[in-house]
């Protein structure tokens, strides 16, 4: 059997707005094995980003137990969190988040410039290897507004790679991008799960998508709606080749 | 994470907008500049006026005739005829808290030797009133009490005196030079003492037994003023009450009536200008204080602006991995980088402006260096001061609503 490596037991999540109280998850199980690409799908409201961010560590649930790589996550103070998303976790966001008039090796090299274990050089190394794989290992002086959105989002997904974390988080990763970028995104993720053995959890608005990952979690109205796995995953290369070059 | 990651981080925001980090700076900038070179001009006048004290002694008491005030105008000491030898006398023998008394009377004219002559004053002295004026021979010798009985023809001359006269390199211990006609021999030269800060020339000057030039000069009995040095510089209230005491029991003053005399205090008159030039200090450090303030919260100000401009990148940094601390650090690094440097910057152009007053406008300048350290760590406290509610809030940002952030 496979390494699991987030199990959570009926996970809820509660906003208190004003005198309201918004449920936004009312109690989701399930757990991720190594290895697993798993699309999260579900509609606008449903609490994707929300189960997202108890996921990553960026939230803390009103009830329920969450175990990242066999560590409780609940009893966690925010400086340990912190530190665990730092080193377990990484995150890429639909508007990429790169700073500004930075270079890519720089926006690259961030997660690592928290972690007073990794030195100056290794840091570097690190981030440069980082941008090869994601296919930018030209551009790695070139500053975060001299590129385009999806290079942009390459840098951020180098970024998310770079702390070698045992799981990758992408809210809408491709959202902002055309179909092909969203292709070529998505072909870059398949291959760092299948190649690099990443586990990957991608949350998405496009049905389409399902087909190319592994495993698919349909949320509504905070419940799990249906968890299917997928026997016959399709490559997003080969969607990608037959794709016209200029539309 | 470690320093030297959160200096790199502050600096590379810093970097990214150096014209915004610069006009942050420019208030410090102003602030500590304006202190330094405030505090140098205040410290200088102060200083020179110290200075004076240690020149012209400072358990020194004058007496004058003549009262405060005589109806608002002050008479001159000269016309006046109310100080006798006796007095003298009297101080002399029976004042207590006193280690000198010297009377003086002078007189101003031409001093011819040989081919050269020129305008100076001629002081009638006691041989004590070197050791109250702190004058020092450096050649020859003062003349002594008999000469003062005998009313001698001797003189000591001031090195200004020495260099108009004796252009020829002449060793002027023992040659004889006329002042207003009257041949004095010179028996000694004084240690040059250079000027007085008011620019007076303490070397021109001759002392002479005060009774040859009361006799010879000035044909008078009565003596114009006294120098007296009261025993140290704590006993001088106590001299002057003494002396006051002699004076108007000699003068037969009445309970109720008004001093026909005025004794001043070196110390009075020099803790009367210190004063002045006290408040002038603080005055011109309040300004410049005011100014750094401001400059501080023209920090604070930028700081704010900059943790909601960079809302979303601080979302970002907690997502990976920051913690509180490591953005309160960044952005509190970063006010203290703007302030320190600001202060670096203000330190060099207060002390080239302090130096462009001496130079040009020859005022006294006095740059104490607990000034610079000083103000230096008020610019430091500020940015400290300032950055911190700015990077306070950006640390309790929550990174969710952070990174949602419009
Ligand atoms: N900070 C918050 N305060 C109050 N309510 C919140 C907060 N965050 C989320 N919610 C509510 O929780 C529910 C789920 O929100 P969530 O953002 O998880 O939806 P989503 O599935 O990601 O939607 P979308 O596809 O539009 O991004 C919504 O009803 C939302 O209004
Ligand atoms: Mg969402």
């Amino acid at each position: 059997m496979r390494k699991e490596i987030i199990r959570i037991e009926d996970l809820k999540r509660d906003f208190v707005v004003g005198e309201e109280t918004v449920h936004a998850l009312r109690g989701v199980s399930f757990s991720i094995c190594e290895g697993e690409f798993v699309t999260i799908m579900g509609t606008s409201g449903s609490g994707k980003s929300t189960l997202l961010n108890l996921i990553g560590c960026l939230d803390t649930p009103t009830q329920g137990e969450y175990y990242l790589d066999g560590i409780s996550v609940k009893t966690m103070n925010k400086n340990q969190r912190a530190t665990l998303r730092n080193r377990k976790i990484g995150f890429i966001f639909q508007s990429y988040n790169l700073l500004p008039k930075t270079t890519a090796v720089d926006n690259v090299q961030l997660p690592l410039m928290y972690n007073s274990d990794v030195s100056a050089k290794e840091r570097r190394q690190r981030s440069i290897r980082a941008l090869q794989l994601v296919g930018l290992g030209d551009r790695l002086q070139h500053k975060s507004n001299q590129m385009s959105g999806g290079q942009q989002q390459r840098v951020a997904i180098a970024r998310a790679l770079v702390n070698e974390p045992v799981i990758i988080l992408a809210d809408e990763a491709t959202g902002n991008l055309d179909t092909r970028t969203s292709f070529e995104i998505l072909t870059l993720l398949q291959r760092l799960n299948t190649e690099e053995g990443r586990t990957i959890i991608f949350v998405t608005h496009n049905p389409e998508l399902a087909e190319y990952s592994s495993r698919n979690i349909v949320i509504r109205d905070g419940r799990i709606k249906s968890d299917t796995y997928n026997p016959s995953v399709r490559s997003a290369k080969e969607t990608l080749d037959k794709l016209p070059k200029q539309d | 994470m470690n320093l030297t990651n959160l200096l790199k981080i502050a600096l590379q925001a810093l970097n990214g907008n150096k014209f915004r980090g610069f006009l942050t700076m420019l208030g410090i900038i102003i602030g500590v500049a304006a202190v330094i070179t405030m505090l140098a001009i205040g410290q200088g006048s102060k200083k020179s006026i110290q200075e004076q004290i240690a020149t012209m002694g400072s358990n020194m008491i004058n007496i004058r005739p003549g009262g405060e005030q005589f109806g608002g105008v002050r008479r001159s000491a000269g016309e006046m005829q109310t100080l006798k030898l006796e007095d003298f006398e009297a101080i002399e023998k029976e004042a207590p808290y006193i280690s000198a008394a010297s009377p003086e009377v002078s007189s101003s004219g031409q001093v011819i030797f040989g081919a050269n002559n020129s305008p100076t004053s001629i002081y009638g002295v006691s041989p004590s009133y070197l050791d109250i004026r702190k004058y020092k021979v450096a050649q020859g010798e003062v003349f002594s009490d008999e000469d003062v009985r005998s009313s001698a023809k001797v003189c000591v001359i001031g090195q200004t005196v020495v260099d108009n006269l004796f252009t020829n390199n002449e060793d002027p211990v023992g040659q004889t030079i006329r002042f207003n006609k009257i041949p004095f021999k010179v028996i000694g030269v004084l240690e040059s003492k250079g000027d007085n800060t008011m620019g007076m020339d303490q070397d021109d000057i001759i002392l002479a037994p005060y009774s040859t030039i009361q006799k010879r000069i000035l044909a008078i009995t009565y003596i114009h003023s006294m120098a007296v040095s009261a025993s140290s510089e704590d006993a001088t209230e106590d001299a002057i009450a003494g002396i006051q005491t002699i004076l108007r029991r000699q003068h037969k003053i009445g309970p109720n009536a008004e001093d026909d005399f005025n004794v001043r205090s070196q110390k009075e008159l020099i803790s009367m200008m210190s004063s002045t030039t006290d408040m002038m200090t603080v005055l011109l450090a309040c300004i410049a204080g005011i100014s750094l303030f401001v400059g501080g919260i023209g920090i604070m100000n930028i700081m704010y602006v900059s943790v909601t401009e960079r809302t979303r990148e601080i979302g970002l940094r907690m997502s990976i991995g920051a913690k509180g601390f490591d953005i309160l650090m960044q952005f509190l690094i970063e006010a203290i980088l703007l302030s320190v440097t600001g202060g670096i910057i203000g330190v060099i152009l207060g002390i080239g402006s302090a130096f462009i007053v001496k130079n040009i406008l020859a005022w006294p300048i006095d740059i104490e260096f607990y000034t610079v350290i000083l103000s230096f760590l008020v610019c430091t406290i500020t940015g400290i001061f300032f950055g911190w509610y700015p990077a306070k809030k950006a640390a309790d940002l929550d990174p969710i609503e952070a990174l949602r952030y419009e």
